[in-house]
């Protein structure tokens, strides 16, 4: 009896996959997917907390630089700004024992050049703001991270993090 | 929930929402601006009592803010900055140009 109630436990694996229209509004219900979707694991508060920077980063570029649509919009309660342009972005998330994988795919233009865009600081849009931290959030909240793109060919963001560790980045003072 | 804004002796207060991204930083922004403009304002303080997230918009938000008002002299602050916020303020360099306090 003990031992099956161990290997249910051990053994906890689930996948959640969906697909979203890229509209800014959709960052929020993303990273908030996410956060349920990992509870069962019992992350810590900052573990949770990084997950959502991170998934919400990969989320925001997906709509921002892969589809263009800078402007913030809420269906149903804002008019749709004219130059909203169609486009999903997909997540496909998994628990395997304690790792969460994460994997963020858009069908936009793409990267050109994908290091460059990993360097923090880089942005393509500094007139709307964008810190061009992006990249490096992720890079920082999570244990991997591997960015696929080509011009034209949409980008693929693949992260890897394991939950309810004990936290490798000493508090700030 | 929304940004409020508020003049204290010169200095602009921004209560911020509970959760800053992309979808809502446009909007505090250039609300923000539009105090600038209008007002003698030596700093801009930003209160982050009830937020709850933060990404890189957020960072987008204080950094253009800060290109604003610093060539005018002017300083910006944080205050009730809880452990996450911080974490994303010192790994984004802001800690160096803008003042965190308790």
């Amino acid at each position: 009896m003990k031992q099956e109630e161990k290997k249910i436990r051990k053994g906890y694996d689930n996948e959640l996959r969906m697909e979203f229209d890229a509209i800014s509004y959709n960052e929020g219900f993303a990273r908030m997917a996410v956060s349920a979707f990992i509870t069962p694991l019992n992350p810590t508060l900052e573990e949770m907390a990084d997950v959502k920077t991170a998934v919400s980063e990969a989320v925001t570029n997906a709509v921002i630089h892969g589809y263009g649509n800078v402007q913030g919009y809420i269906p149903g309660r804002m008019q749709c700004p004219r130059e909203i342009s169609s486009g999903k972005v997909r997540m496909y998330c998994r628990i395997e024992g304690d790792v969460l994988f994460v994997e963020i795919e858009d069908d936009g233009k793409g990267i050109d050049n994908v290091e460059q865009a990993l360097e923090p600081l880089y942005t393509t849009k500094p007139e709307y703001e964008r810190s061009g931290m992006g990249f490096a959030f992720m890079e920082a909240f999570m244990d991997d991270l591997q960015v696929l793109s080509a011009p034209g060919r949409g980008c693929k963001v693949i992260m890897e993090k394991k939950l309810g560790s004990i936290p490798w980045l000493e508090e700030l003072e | 929930m929304e940004a409020d804004f508020q003049v204290i002796d010169n200095y602009l207060m921004v209560k911020m929402p509970a959760e800053i991204d992309h979808h809502q930083s446009g909007a505090i922004s250039r609300r923000a601006d539009s105090f600038l403009m209008q007002d003698s304002i030596r700093g801009i303080v930003f209160d982050f009592e009830d937020t709850k997230f933060m990404d890189s918009s957020g960072i987008g938000i204080i950094m253009g803010r800060y290109k604003k008002i610093a060539c005018l002299g002017g300083k910006v602050f944080a205050i009730h900055a809880d452990r996450q916020i911080r974490r994303i303020l010192y790994i984004s360099g802001l800690s160096k140009i803008m003042e965190i306090m308790e």
